[in-house]
């Protein structure tokens, strides 16, 4: 298996894509901190790279090496090798070489500018949006044949995981607005990975906003032992579940 | 030179009447009320080391009691510890501890009533229900002194520094902490309070009410239950205090309540859930302030009027300024804001564009709390841009024409 994953990663080198993506988070991390005079700042425009650019790269870039591998993995499945190991090296060679171009790309400028709790707040929910979203590409992918519905598929996960989720959250909170939410929002908050880590980030940057009402409410939950727990817990959750259910998939599938 | 022999005289017959009364637990006299009761108008009372419980000591002609190496005067949860009135009474370097406590009744360590020029220095006051306890007074000095209580609860617990219908007191270089409120003043005017510090209080750093024309400066709020609320009062100057870390669900740095023609002007809020609460205000000036790291700098309620907001910097808060209305009658000209993100062509150093500092979601927070939990998500930064493009929801006369590029150097 890790024989299976080396491979798969000097693919990816080869390509020299990741490496552009690496270079282009660096460059853009370094700017933003050196542009944005108050650290504070830069790290909110880096907050939204992580919560928006990092799903989408590792989405897409994850669907188009899996339909372009699609040759070699017709030719492991040929020798005697379990189609689950197979999955599996592929999503660790993948992951593993998106995770590196985020730490290294991210987490070093971070390191030197801004190494708060924010900042190891920020390295911890980019480096769990990658695993999840490359797991969720793995799910898209296996499920369709075709290359351009499957990068579709993945597209609109994406989409929905960045707006429209967000867009029925705020109608339902409008539609309900008579009803105690409190218990609901936090709960919804949980059925996306992105949300969850956006609250994680926040939860360090604006603590001031987050005494105040409501947000007191969220403060305790997510800022107590049970809050990180349940935290990592659902991402490891979301990490896994779409990753088993392509495993699933992938070992009946008739390739 | 008849002239100078005559005041040589009087002074040296004064200096001979003011005599110093020792009182120790060693000495001919044992305990402080006794001290007083033999001292004449003028004199000086010492007193050494050692605690001291007499139950309640009065204090009613122009003594100077003095504490030498912070005698302790200890009120067994049964008594007032001191009780002051009439004219020129100085009580310096004492340790007060355990006032009586009770819920219907205002006792104190310190009790000071119908009095005028006392002078209340360097004492340390632990355990008691109400600090100092200022009543009907008049050019009464609070002055360095260490005032820590044990509050459990709004309803059981009293204030630091408390006064009630008093002028021209000064209250300086306190630190004042663990009480309801750490300085309450009710129908207090023409006073200063400067240089103190009030922190982890339960319930308001400073509070007054009706205390017009006072003047409040260098001082510190820091992590009190619900910060400083001011209510009903004019001609109110605060300037250069620091008001930090007041946090909670109903917690300002300032709630300024129907206040009128007021200065403020260089102070600090930082990492407050809410910098500024304004409602009912008039003809204020709120200039070169820093807010910073706050969740709302400021929240202006559409029933304040004629309010200056100019020169100040506003860093790194979640939310610039709030409001509940479409009514805006006060001027927000002027300020830096690091949001913004006009242009400058003409380079003047000030940007070319308005800034409208009320964001969308700012006001669907007030209409619906919940939507909190969607701070800065993609969603919510698209429904602001969208908002900035084309305003429908926010008031559109809430604007800053002239917001400047650079901060200001406060």
């Amino acid at each position: 298996m890790m024989k299976l994953s080396k491979y798969v990663l000097y693919d990816i080198l080869r390509s020299k894509i990741i490496i552009a993506y690496t270079l282009f988070l660096f460059i853009v991390s370094l700017s933003l901190f050196q542009m944005e005079e108050d650290s504070s700042k830069a790290m909110l425009s880096l907050m939204n790279i992580i919560l928006i650019a990092l799903p989408l790269v590792s989405l897409v870039f994850t669907t188009i090496h899996y339909y372009n591998s699609y040759e070699f993995i017709e030719l492991m499945l040929s020798q005697p090798l379990s189609r689950k190991k197979i999955l599996l090296s592929e999503y660790t060679g993948i992951s593993l070489s998106l995770l590196s171009a985020f730490l290294i790309g991210v987490g070093i400028p971070v390191a030197f500018y801004a190494a708060s709790e924010t900042g190891m707040a920020m390295l911890f929910t980019g480096s769990t949006l990658t695993l999840v979203f490359t797991s969720i590409a793995f799910f898209a992918s296996v499920r369709a044949r075709d290359k351009a519905k499957g990068i579709g598929f993945a597209l609109l996960l994406w989409f929905y995981f960045t707006l429209i989720y967000d867009g029925i959250v705020l109608l339902i909170l409008f539609s309900f607005s008579d009803y105690p939410l409190e218990k609901f929002t936090l709960l919804i908050s949980a059925l996306n990975p992105i949300d969850l880590g956006r609250i994680f980030i926040m939860l360090k940057m604006d603590v001031s906003a987050l005494m105040g009402y409501t947000g007191a409410l969220y403060k305790d939950f997510f800022g107590s032992g049970t809050g990180l727990l349940f935290t990592v817990g659902v991402m490891i959750l979301w990490i896994t579940l779409p990753l088993w259910l392509a495993v699933r998939k992938f070992r009946k599938k008739d390739i | 030179m008849k002239f100078l022999t005559l005041i040589v005289f009087l002074g040296s017959q004064l200096f001979s009447f003011a005599n110093t009364i020792v009182v120790g637990k060693d000495k001919p006299i044992s305990s402080i009320t006794k001290g007083i009761e033999l001292a004449k108008n003028g004199d000086t009372v010492k007193v050494y080391p050692g605690v001291y419980r007499e139950g309640r000591i009065t204090i009613n002609k122009s003594i100077t009691l003095i504490g030498i190496n912070f005698p302790v005067i200890d009120g067994q949860k049964k008594f007032e510890n001191m009780v002051i009135s009439g004219i020129n009474v100085k009580v310096q370097g004492f340790h007060f501890i355990d006032s009586k406590h009770s819920s219907s009744e205002d006792f104190s360590a310190i009790n000071i009533v119908d009095a005028t020029k006392i002078i209340i220095q360097d004492n340390k006051i632990d355990n008691a229900h109400f600090g100092i306890h200022l009543a009907n007074s008049t050019y009464c000095t609070i002055m360095g002194n260490e005032i820590s209580g044990k509050a459990v609860s709004e309803q059981s617990a009293g204030n630091g520094i408390h006064i009630w219908k008093s002028s021209h007191a000064f209250i300086t270089n306190n630190h004042i902490q663990g009480h309801r409120d750490g300085i309450y003043f009710e129908f207090v005017t023409d006073s200063e309070i400067r240089n103190n510090k009030s922190e982890n209080n339960i319930r308001y750093g400073l509070h007054f009410m009706f205390s017009h024309n006072n003047y409040y400066a260098y001082n510190t709020f820091r992590k009190n239950g619900a910060g400083v609320a001011v209510m009903y009062t004019h001609h109110v100057r605060m300037e250069h205090n620091m008001f930090e870390q007041n946090w909670g669900t109903a917690s300002y740095a300032i709630l300024l309540k129907d206040i009128t023609d007021s200065w403020i002007l260089d102070n600090q809020f930082v990492s407050n859930t809410v910098g500024i609460f304004m409602e009912g205000c008039n003809r204020i000036d709120v200039k070169q302030n820093l807010f910073s790291k706050n969740g709302w700098a400021m929240k202006v309620q559409a029933n304040c009027v004629d309010n200056v907001i100019s020169k100040n910097n506003f860093k790194g808060n979640t939310f610039d300024i709030a409001t509940n209305g479409t009514m805006v009658s006060s001027s927000f000209d002027y300020n830096y804001w690091d949001k913004y993100e006009g242009y400058d062509l003409n380079k003047d150093g000030i940007g070319d564009v308005d800034y409208h500092p009320v964001s969308m979601y700012s006001m669907i927070i007030e209409q619906n709390p919940n939507a909190l939990i969607l701070l800065r998500s993609f969603m919510v930064t698209l429904l602001d841009k969208a908002e900035k493009a084309i305003p429908s929801l926010t008031p559109e006369n809430l604007v800053d024409k002239k917001p400047k590029m650079r901060p200001f150097a406060l």
